[in-house]
């Protein structure tokens, strides 16, 4: 569904991703793990078009994005949870919601989508008319995987959901990632929780130093001695 | 046409008429820094493009009012998209530096083309500006900016100053709408000028320099950033003041220098800040029937599934 290949990006002269590849097939969650500074947040906004490979391919199904601005990428299906939430602080919940589903043509179809939105989250809901910046973090990470979910997407980029959370909240962030998987989004997930996001992951990749280190099924990844002693503290 | 017309004394009416200019003019700004929040000091510069455009098409091609008004609309707006399609990447400070420039070269220019007076201006224009065309125009405006608002439009750029990254990963194509909005913003400040320059009947590059566009910025800032009620009370307010604080001659602009800090230590979001016509309407009938919200959503939410 998602392919990346060879791709490098270079900020300057800071190599942040050497000869990256990966895939995400439909229907999968893919864990992309890895230290501060790896390169995980740079393979992400290299899909969704914010940061331009140097080399490289991004096809999505079978189509290229590697120059395609960002509103391109949304519009063929792929949507960004961005790091740090980033809703936007003085509109409402609702609005906030309403502008997840900005490049949608079936207007008639996003009230019902914004009430599925507020099943899966009920605090949204009590909380529609409230400026989103009011919000607490976790409010706010539901905020914007709400607001991603808004626009349809066939797959979903993840940057660090359980940023900044307290422990409780990262678990009912990863169960709702696992939830919306289940009903069919497929999903490419960026964590430094290593554990948590190896979990729920059906397959996963190391990043290190903008290279893709070791990769494989999460349940082998979790028990790889190496990723055992770098990431999951073992 | 002319139904405003002599109904106040000259001196009221020259100050009607400078008023609502200045609410035309602060309204486009409003558009550019107050909703997108992109900083602009060279709001004069776009004015200024506007009323030597229209006054020349009056002068030497003897245009109809309305098509010199329009032409300088235009041509700002032309302008609007030259400039802004290379600076409007650029953001806060960088965008701030960048428009003043374009002001400040612009009046360079100006200054030495003897085609348009050069430093002696140009002089002659026909006083073809009366309340009733600027009270016409203003409202035009002024209703074009409230339907911008409430449009998808409207809320892409809400989106953009909130978020430019979050509003690109939802899809708002940022340049695009950036670029469409600072010409209109810029159209607008055309027309602005186009007015002003047939009522002054004497313009000077001088009078559009980096100052022209801060006093515009005042009126934005003071109103409240983003709220179109708001800017208009600004442009009338700071319009004004000067004419009311003339009995106290020499102080006035002191008066008015400490009346603006004040206000900023006070309200620092603006007299109206978040307020929007809209708001207004909402609150006057929540007033008007207690315990009746018109905005709620009546019945219950569907199951989602």
């Amino acid at each position: 569904m998602l392919v990346v290949e060879n791709v490098d990006v270079n900020y300057g002269a800071i190599r942040a991703l050497v000869d990256v590849s990966l895939e995400v097939h439909e229907g999968e969650i893919v864990a992309l793990i890895g230290a501060n500074g790896a390169g995980k947040s740079t393979t992400l906004r290299s899909i969704s078009g914010l940061v331009k490979p140097n080399k490289g391919r991004i096809l999505f199904e079978g189509s290229e994005l590697q120059k395609c601005p960002p509103h391109k990428v949304v519009e063929m299906g792929i949507s960004q949870v961005p790091e740090g939430r980033r809703v936007f602080p003085l509109m409402t919940v609702l609005e906030n919601l309403e502008m997840g589903a900005f490049t949608r043509k079936d207007r008639a179809n996003i009230k019902d989508d914004i009430d599925k939105v507020f099943a899966k989250f009920p605090r949204l809901e009590e909380r529609k008319k409230q400026p989103a910046g009011t919000l607490s973090g976790g409010e706010q990470q539901m905020l914007a995987i709400g607001r991603a979910l808004m626009s349809k997407p066939k797959i979903m980029l993840m940057d660090e959901p359980s940023m900044g959370l307290a422990p409780m909240l990262v678990q009912e962030i990863f169960n709702i990632v696992k939830e919306i998987n289940q009903s069919g989004t497929t999903i490419l997930l960026v964590e430094q929780n290593a554990r948590m996001a190896l979990a729920v992951a059906n397959r996963g990749y190391v990043l290190e130093t903008g290279q893709v280190v070791i990769s494989g099924a999460a349940a082998d990844l979790a028990k790889n001695e190496a990723v055992q002693k770098a990431y999951l503290g073992v | 046409m002319g139904l405003l017309d002599g109904l106040l004394p000259a001196y009221y009416e020259s100050i009607l008429i400078t008023v609502g200019i200045y609410i035309i003019l602060a309204l486009g700004l409003n558009l550019i820094t107050g909703v997108t929040g992109q900083l602009n000091l060279g709001h004069a510069a776009y004015m200024c493009i506007g009323a030597y455009t229209s006054a020349i098409m009056s002068m030497h091609y003897g245009m109809p009012f309305i098509v010199a008004i329009l032409a300088g609309g235009l041509l700002a707006a032309a302008f609007g998209v030259v400039i802004g399609y290379p600076t409007l990447r650029l953001t806060g400070d960088y965008l701030a530096i960048c428009t003043l420039g374009f002001g400040e070269i612009l009046k360079s220019v100006l200054y030495n083309v003897p085609a348009v007076g050069g430093a002696m201006g140009l002089a002659g224009i026909p006083p073809k500006t009366t309340l009733t065309i600027v009270f016409i125009v203003m409202i035009i405006v002024i209703i074009s900016m409230v339907r911008v608002e409430s449009s998808r439009f409207g809320r892409a750029l809400v989106a953009i100053r909130e978020d430019e990254i979050a509003a690109e990963c939802n899809g708002i194509n940022a340049t695009k709408y950036k670029l469409q909005m600072f010409s209109l913003g810029c159209f607008i400040a055309g027309i602005g000028g186009a007015l002003w320059a047939h009522k002054i009947m004497v313009l000077q590059p001088r009078d559009f320099g980096f100052l022209k566009s801060i006093e515009i910025l005042n009126m934005v800032v003071l109103g409240g950033l983003g709220s179109i009620p708001g800017t208009i009370l600004g442009a009338t307010v700071l319009t004004s003041i000067p004419e009311i604080l003339r009995f106290s001659s020499e102080y006035r602009m002191l008066l008015y220098g400490a009346l603006l800090v004040a206000m900023m230590i006070f309200r620092p979001h603006g007299l109206m800040g978040g307020v929007s016509f809209n708001s207004i309407a909402k609150r006057g009938m929540r007033w008007l029937k207690p315990g009746d919200k018109p905005d709620d959503k009546p019945g219950q939410k569907g199951m989602g599934g």
